[in-house]
């Protein structure tokens, strides 16, 4: 962002204009909306079914769960980060 | 004759060749040797094998089945793109240990021994060495000793429990091995050393990252992959490789999502991949097998792209933190899109390779029961996603604008990603051709609607939580701690504190002991025969004495 602010917003590549920003959010939510339109109208069929094991099979499964997963791997990645992280030259001092 | 050759060995003769040819055969040797390869391991039918006597063992160097054709297949596609995109800046060295390197896991694949496979394992460690120091920067040179050193280690434990094998079974045989004696368990530990797997993941971020640009494609593809094909070959349905593949999956994301060097958050991304395999080793039926095989060698490929992506970058502006990078796609189109494509590809977007190779894992679990299995592995899909697929991309050619404008590389690196980006969407597009190369018949469809719609909604939304978390993922200029902290700090620490430690002590205990020799002296001054105090007196003169007594008595008593 640092070297934006000097220049003047129509040099800007489109992806970096400010007034694009919420477009571009705004796109988003509205490939995620598409992509659970199937749901309305098709069952998946279950790969656990073998095992008494139907949550995949029940609608946006795959969508809350890709959500909720990516977001604790961040979250824990976070938490160990402060365990974990040292200054990139920490090996070479 | 030419029955009876490894292919393999071609290519290290090459690599031997290369630095007294000229330019113009150097670079003759380096795109036709890859290509004869793939012409023999296609041309010699299946079960071709060659036998040469050693001592009392009946070796052979050349055994050619299903699975390791199809790995000797993307290792010399590998050799060939890596030495196109190296062909015009890589030092001689480089490219010859790579040649070795490449060779010798041709050697692997195409072997039918313990003994042979042991012998091209070893060069493969070797050349992968020599590829790392040909960087020739003194943070390789390190990286090189360390990286030896783990190899070395994975390659004693190997031999001691081959030979303890051998000694029990009494055959040589390259085979299912098990771990119903003791000496399958080093045997495994040994490959799982190449595999990196727990506790040694570390040599893989440590090593890789720090090759040149080219290096870096060479060493992704083929150590860890050879180690898949032994795992595959000896210990398939092993199921503790299970929980270690499971581990190596959720291990490699977290650092690749706290990393900000762009080498190294691909490096971290390979011990995940192979966390896929490894666990579709451990589930060990055939759609399993036929899975971890298809994902290694769309691995290869779409892995080799995107390092390859990102040695141009670096390449062309000698940086490599995504701290300094980003915006790159206004001056660098082409290789946005091909690292984009391969970007695709790992997170098995469908239409590319990783899509139809991946899912036959993930379809095993839930065909095996293993709901629990099934579920990790999809939530490690949409990691993928997260720290590979999306991270990769977006720090190093959007987030924000960096004000580099570097051109797109030179036109040799850029076919070699043409070309690997052709095949990750080819595969992708055909699976049903690249199916029939597998070890095992494949009845499985991977493009169903609900697959289809399924795995897109997986995706976006994975990639709806990276942007909606992007704050928590701002780059530091950081490293993370990992099991090498033990062979790095702490035991150099220990060595060191304990050598002063000992250096104090030794000095004050000779210290006592020459001031105990100066007391031991004196005493002795006293009391030898003829000092002062134990020297023996004349009787005469104790009379003498004995009469001055007596004398001074009297004179006494008259006073």
């Amino acid at each position: 962002m640092t070297d934006q602010s000097t220049k003047s917003s129509s040099q800007l590549h489109w992806l970096y204009r400010p007034e694009n920003r919420p477009k571009l959010w705004r796109g988003l939510w509205l490939v995620l909306a598409l992509s659970l339109l199937p749901e309305l109208f098709m069952h998946h069929h279950g790969n656990l079914e073998s095992q008494g094991v139907t949550l995949d099979s029940s609608p946006g499964f795959y969508g809350w769960y890709g959500l909720i997963a990516c977001a604790l791997m961040v979250i824990v990645a976070k938490g160990l980060g402060f365990l974990l992280k040292r200054k990139d030259s920490y090996y070479h001092d | 004759m030419i029955e009876h050759f490894p292919p393999g060995l071609l290519l290290v003769i090459i690599g031997l060749l290369l630095p007294f040819v000229s330019v113009l055969w150097k670079r003759v040797l380096l795109l036709a040797g890859p290509m004869l390869v793939l012409l023999l391991v296609w041309t010699l039918p299946l079960g071709t094998s060659s036998s040469v006597m050693f001592l009392e063992y009946q070796l052979a160097p050349l055994e050619i089945t299903v699975l390791g054709r199809l790995f000797a297949t993307v290792f010399a596609l590998m050799a060939f793109a890596g030495a196109l995109y190296a062909l015009n800046q890589a030092k001689t060295l480089e490219l010859s240990a790579a040649m070795i390197y490449a060779g010798s896991a041709i050697g692997v694949a195409l072997c039918g021994d313990l003994f042979s496979m042991f012998v091209f394992w070893e060069v493969m460690t070797l050349g992968s060495t020599l590829v790392l120091w040909a960087a020739g920067t003194d943070s390789a040179w390190k990286a090189s000793f360390r990286y030896l050193m783990v190899h070395l280690f994975g390659g004693v434990v190997l031999m001691v429990g081959i030979v303890a094998h051998v000694y029990a079974s009494g055959s040589i045989e390259f085979g299912p091995i098990g771990l119903s004696h003791w000496s399958g368990y080093l045997i495994l530990a040994g490959f799982l050393v190449n595999a990196g797997a727990p506790p040694f993941s570390a040599w893989i971020a440590d090593a890789y990252p720090e090759a040149s640009p080219s290096g870096s494609v060479f060493l992704s593809a083929f150590t860890t992959k050879t180690a898949v094909f032994t795992l595959m070959i000896c210990f398939a349905g092993t199921t503790a490789l299970i929980y270690i593949g499971l581990y190596m999956v959720f291990y490699g994301i977290i650092y690749a999502l706290l990393e900000n060097d762009m080498r190294r958050i691909l490096a971290y991304s390979i011990v995940n991949q192979v966390g896929f395999m490894i666990t579709a080793i451990g589930i060990g039926s055939e759609l399993a097998l036929n899975g971890a095989a298809a994902h290694a060698f769309a691995h290869i490929i779409y892995k080799g792209l995107l390092l390859m992506a990102a040695g141009s970058v670096l390449y062309q502006t000698g940086k490599r933190k995504c701290s300094d990078l980003g915006g790159l796609f206004q001056s660098m189109p082409l290789t946005t899109l091909y690292g984009t494509i391969g970007a695709l590809a790992i997170s098995s977007v469908p239409f590319t390779s990783g899509f139809v190779t991946k899912s036959l894992e993930t379809a095993a679990a839930a065909h095996e029961r293993l709901a629990w299995v099934w579920f990790l592995l999809l939530a490690a899909s949409a990691g993928v996603f997260l720290h590979a697929g999306i991270k990769f991309p977006w720090f190093v050619f959007f987030q924000k604008d960096s004000g580099l404008r570097p051109a797109d590389p030179p036109a040799t690196m850029r076919w070699a990603m043409a070309l690997f980006s052709a095949l990750c969407i080819g595969i992708g597009l055909v699976p049903q051709l690249f199916y029939q190369i597998l070890p095992y018949p494949v009845s499985y469809q991977p493009y169903t609607l609900s697959h289809l719609v399924t795995q897109f909604q997986l995706l976006l939304f994975a990639g709806a939580a990276f942007f909606v978390l992007l704050p928590m993922m701002k780059r530091t200029l950081t490293i993370s701690l990992d099991f090498d902290w033990f062979y790095r700090r702490l035991f150099p620490s220990v060595v060191e504190r304990g050598s002063v430690a000992f250096v104090h002590w030794d000095q004050r205990l000779r210290q006592s002991c020459v001031a105990l020799v100066y007391r031991m002296l004196d005493f002795l001054a006293l009391h030898l025969p003829e000092a002062r105090l134990s020297r023996t007196r004349l009787t005469s003169s104790m009379v003498m004495w004995v009469a001055v007594i007596l004398t001074g008595y009297l004179t006494l008593s008259f006073v």
